[in-house]
């Protein structure tokens, strides 16, 4: 298998503040930092005390039983919620009190676990909102079909077109989003957060839905995607034969506390890991 | 001081009015998901109904108030099998270009049956008036008893939305309508049961609205509709006291308006008000603020 | 097809449909003017409410962005229209009075051109607050916006003195010619003319299709369908509401100020809720989001009730009923399914098949 052979050629290194990071990424400023990040809920803490450092190309997995605070931290980190603790720094900015706009113009594109496409646009066009600033003109010039329109509409086009050819859907472009079968509709959404031109990809269970020929499949994707646009990707994946196949950072979440970082063969041994997964070993 | 007293309690009276008008729209809003746009006009008719009763039948006003209160009952629930259960799964904009379509239809009924014309509305209550302060201050009977009514049907609707079966049975199909089906209420049932409740209250609003107000024509429930939806959103739509509380207050702030700041204004303050009120509070004074979940 | 071309046949159909109207009324028109009444084609209520037609096309159309491509209920639309009308009303008596213009049209296009952009501003005003609420209390605060909208225009008074104009606040003790006159409303030299409404149509019409097919009209869309995933693809949510919003407001108050320079009298109490409503029928009966349909339900629905007058007092009744019967079979599942039935056994070619299949 190609991705455990990349695993096995990263070597993991400590980097300041008791993050890891690709030994490839250390010379570069990460993409991802967060320190003591945490959000309360009518006094109830969601997610306490999280510190994550994401290399330049890392692919990195956020794992935890369910309940445990990992959609909270996506929405943490895209700024959907402000948090109540702590700071998160994309490509080293501050993103106190920005929105989730901002966050997205500052290189963050994420997908939803409960699916959220414009289900009554085409492909096409849901591709196209990804592009939105990406390739601009405004209003004045589409009323009044000015050549940039024409121009510009042909970028967005081919632009569309080739990003959806990474999953091969090219020729679904002219179909409505929400009569596509669920898989397509979970590959839709990568492509169009990938069309913003992002520099950390967050996942939220991927794979959730998709059967193991899909899910293999989607695994070398991830790792195509990484290398093609050279950006760091967090996932959060239930199936663990994605997470160890492909991320070569892994943190576990339990509760809303970090219970464990490290590379695939670390966590998989750890013992805190095993007993939040498992429940405690009886003895004898 | 004693002016000021006098319209605190004429603004207290006609707020009271706006707020049984306003359950009726919170209710059915709570319930169905709708608002029901041909409300104000069911308290047109409940306030003819008894109009007719009292002048042309010769009925005791008691017992007008009561064929009224039944009349609009089952006018309530007849339009909800009609018009609005045969779109239960439709678009919400559907279902509000119906409730128009059911206005209109109410309103032209109306002018076809009885005219243009206004009536004058006997005064039914007939409880003259009481003078207080060596009197100063002079409250007329209706007012008082709007008042009144409007303690005694937030009291009962409380205690039967808490302690009744099915009232509790319409909590659970306003939180979530699927989860009460499940659960082996009888929904239908339930939302024709909100109808009926809303409606009877549209008769007493009629009939108190005409009592104070006493000009009766096919238009008469448009105004005070609006107003009350208004107070509805003003209290926190889908909340019984917030309808209470919106309703007294939109008829406070009406007639001091009127009074005090402008008297052609008077609507505008009111919309106004209402407008300020929700950019500080964006679902009313006691609505629930949903988050949705990403 | 493709989508792409399903959607220019569509934009070049809904276009062509209104520019052959024209030319098609053009030539009526012509021909009506040079002989005596009994000869002529068009009637003359026919003939005088082609314009009320065309301002009723251009809001159904301008609030069709709003409800339908944007997806926010607004209740209030009508106080757009009303602002234009006004505004256009008192420009014209301006133009005329203090600086005697006497061309028509150039009155007409600056008075059209000043309401839209009032309209437009009053729409920036009120999009700012309404806009930060969501559903139904966006819907209510449209309403009360246009409410209060008719509440002032209630109390102001305007009179043209010389190049000067004075206004009144509930205060109608100003010098000059009476523009504007409180509630007793505005007495109108008519300069409105069909020409102009179809120009508005066609220009509202581009302007409404060029924009959804357009980089913003798809963010506007996208905010439609799923805030949340467009926020998160860098779309500024606020911007794009408050575009469409602003949009259909400017082409409400041109409309307005067309409408109100063709009748002799208006009265600020016209513009009311019910004229919003109307509005909101034309667009649901027409079809959420579909112009074309928007054009049509709002020419049909304003020709129906005059051509129910033979009702007399039963016309709005039939009118009524004739609105929850259609909504009823078009968004109830059974009876859809029953017409659906009921057109299969019409059509001959089909019965067999369908036969066959049972």
């Amino acid at each position: 298998m190609s991705e455990q052979k990349r695993r096995s050629q990263t070597r993991m290194v400590p980097v300041p503040s008791e993050s890891i990071v690709p030994e490839r990424d250390l010379g570069k400023p990460p993409v991802l930092e967060t320190h003591h990040l945490g959000i309360e809920f009518g006094g109830l803490k969601a997610v306490d005390d999280f510190n994550l450092t994401i290399g330049r190309t890392e692919i990195a997995g956020l794992i935890g039983p369910n309940g445990a605070g990992k959609t909270t931290v996506f929405n943490l980190l895209t700024k959907v919620y402000e948090p109540t603790q702590g700071t998160v720094m994309i490509n080293g900015r501050d993103t106190k009190g920005m929105n989730i706009t901002q966050a997205s113009q500052l290189g963050v594109a994420r997908t939803f676990q409960n699916i959220r496409l414009f289900s009554q646009m085409t492909v096409e066009e849901n591709v196209r909102i990804g592009l939105h600033n990406q390739i601009k003109y405004d209003m004045f010039t589409g009323i009044l079909r000015l050549p940039r329109y024409w121009k510009q509409e042909r970028k967005q086009h081919t632009e569309a077109l080739e990003l959806l050819s990474i999953f091969d859907m090219q020729d679904l472009a002219d179909v409505k989003a929400g009569s596509l079968p669920y898989g397509a509709q979970r590959r839709l959404e990568i492509v169009r957060a990938l069309a913003t031109n992002p520099c950390l990809l967050l996942l939220d269970e991927p794979a959730a839905g998709m059967n193991p020929h899909e899910t293999s499949e989607l695994m070398e994707n991830i790792a195509k995607i990484r290398d093609r646009f050279q950006i760091a990707i967090l996932l959060i994946e239930h199936d663990m034969s994605l997470v160890m196949g492909v991320c070569e950072g892994i943190c576990v979440l339990n509760f809303g506390k970090v219970i464990a970082k490290g590379t695939a063969d670390e966590i998989q041994n750890n013992p805190v890991v095993i007993e939040a997964y498992l429940g405690k070993r009886k003895e004898g | 001081m004693m002016a000021f007293l006098s319209n605190l309690v004429n603004g207290i009276s006609l707020g009271s009015i706006y707020a049984i008008i306003a359950l009726g729209y919170t209710m059915v809003y709570g319930i169905a998901k709708m608002l029901n746009f041909a409300h104000g006009d069911v308290i047109m008719v409940g306030a003819y109904i008894a109009f007719c009763a009292a002048q042309y039948w010769g009925f005791p006003p008691v017992l007008a108030l009561l064929v009224a209160m039944a009349v609009c009952t089952l006018l309530g629930v007849t339009i909800e099998k009609l018009a609005y259960a045969p779109l239960r799964q439709a678009t919400s904009l559907a279902v509000l270009i119906t409730a128009i379509g059911m206005s209109y239809l109410l309103q032209n009924l109306a002018l076809l049956i009885w005219g243009a014309n206004p009536k004058v509305f006997p005064d039914l209550i007939g409880l003259g008036s009481i003078a207080l302060f060596d009197g100063q201050l002079v409250v007329k009977g209706a007012t008082l008893v709007t008042i009144a009514a409007n303690i005694v049907i937030m009291v009962a609707l409380t205690l039967f939305t808490a302690r009744t079966k099915m009232g509790k049975a319409m909590r659970c199909v306003s939180e979530d309508r699927g989860a009460a089906e499940l659960m082996g209420i009888h929904v239908n049932g339930t939302i024709s049961l909100t109808f009926a409740i809303g409606s009877f209250l549209a008769a007493i609003a009629g009939f108190l609205l005409c009592s104070s107000y006493p000009v009766l024509q096919p238009t008469t429930g448009s105004m005070p509709g609006i107003k009350a939806f208004t107070a509805a959103v003003f209290g926190g739509i889908g909340s019984i006291p917030g309808a209470m509380v919106g309703g007294v207050l939109l008829g406070v702030i009406e007639i001091l308006g009127k009074a005090y700041i402008s008297t052609e204004l008077g609507d505008a303050i009111v919309f106004a008000v209402l407008i300020i009120v929700l950019l500080v509070r964006p679902t009313g004074l006691m609505g629930k603020a949903t988050r949705e979940k990403v | 097809m493709s989508v792409k071309q399903k959607k220019l046949i569509y934009n070049l159909v809904t276009i062509g449909l209104v520019a052959a109207a024209w030319l098609i009324f053009t030539l009526l028109l012509n021909h009506d003017a040079g002989v005596p009444r009994k000869e002529r084609i068009l009637s003359s209520s026919m003939k005088d409410q082609l314009i009320p037609i065309c301002c009723w096309i251009v809001m159904a159309v301008s609030l069709n962005l709003v409800v339908g491509i944007s997806g926010e209920l607004s209740l209030g639309h009508a106080g757009f229209m009303s602002i234009g009308a006004f505004t256009g009303i008192v420009v014209s008596g301006w133009l005329l009075n203090g600086f005697a213009v006497e061309d028509a049209t150039l009155r007409l296009v600056l008075a059209m051109v000043a309401g839209g952009l009032t309209a437009g501003i009053a729409g920036v005003l009120i999009g700012i607050p309404v806009l930060r609420l969501r559903g139904d209390y966006l819907a209510i605060v449209t309403l009360a916006f246009g409410e209060i909208i008719k509440n002032v225009l209630n109390c102001v008074y305007v009179a043209a003195d010389g190049r000067h104009l004075n206004l009144g606040f509930i205060n109608n003790n100003i010098a000059g010619t009476m523009l504007l006159n409180g509630p007793n409303g505005a007495k109108v030299k008519t300069i409105a003319t069909v020409n102009a409404g179809f120009i508005l149509v066609l220009i509202t019409l581009v302007i409404v299709l060029n924009l959804i097919n357009s980089r913003s009209g798809r963010a506007i869309m996208a905010v439609r369908d799923n805030r949340i995933a467009a926020e998160s693809m860098g779309v500024p949510v606020t911007k794009y509401k408050m575009m469409a919003f602003v949009t259909a407001a400017t082409l409400a108050g041109m409309a307005g100020a067309l409408y109100g320079l063709n009748f002799a009298t208006l009265l600020p109490t016209k513009f009311s809720f019910n004229e919003s409503i109307n509005v909101l029928v034309f667009v649901v009966l027409g079809g959420i989001g579909n112009i074309l349909g928007s054009v049509i339900s709002a020419t049909a629905l304003t020709i129906l009730p005059e051509k129910l007058r033979f009702l007399q007092n039963y016309r709005m009744l039939v009118y009524a009923v004739v609105l929850i019967v259609v909504m009823l079979a078009t968004n109830n599942r059974t009876i859809r399914a029953w017409f659906n039935t009921l057109s299969e056994r019409l059509r001959p070619g089909k019965r067999e098949e369908a036969k066959s299949h049972e």
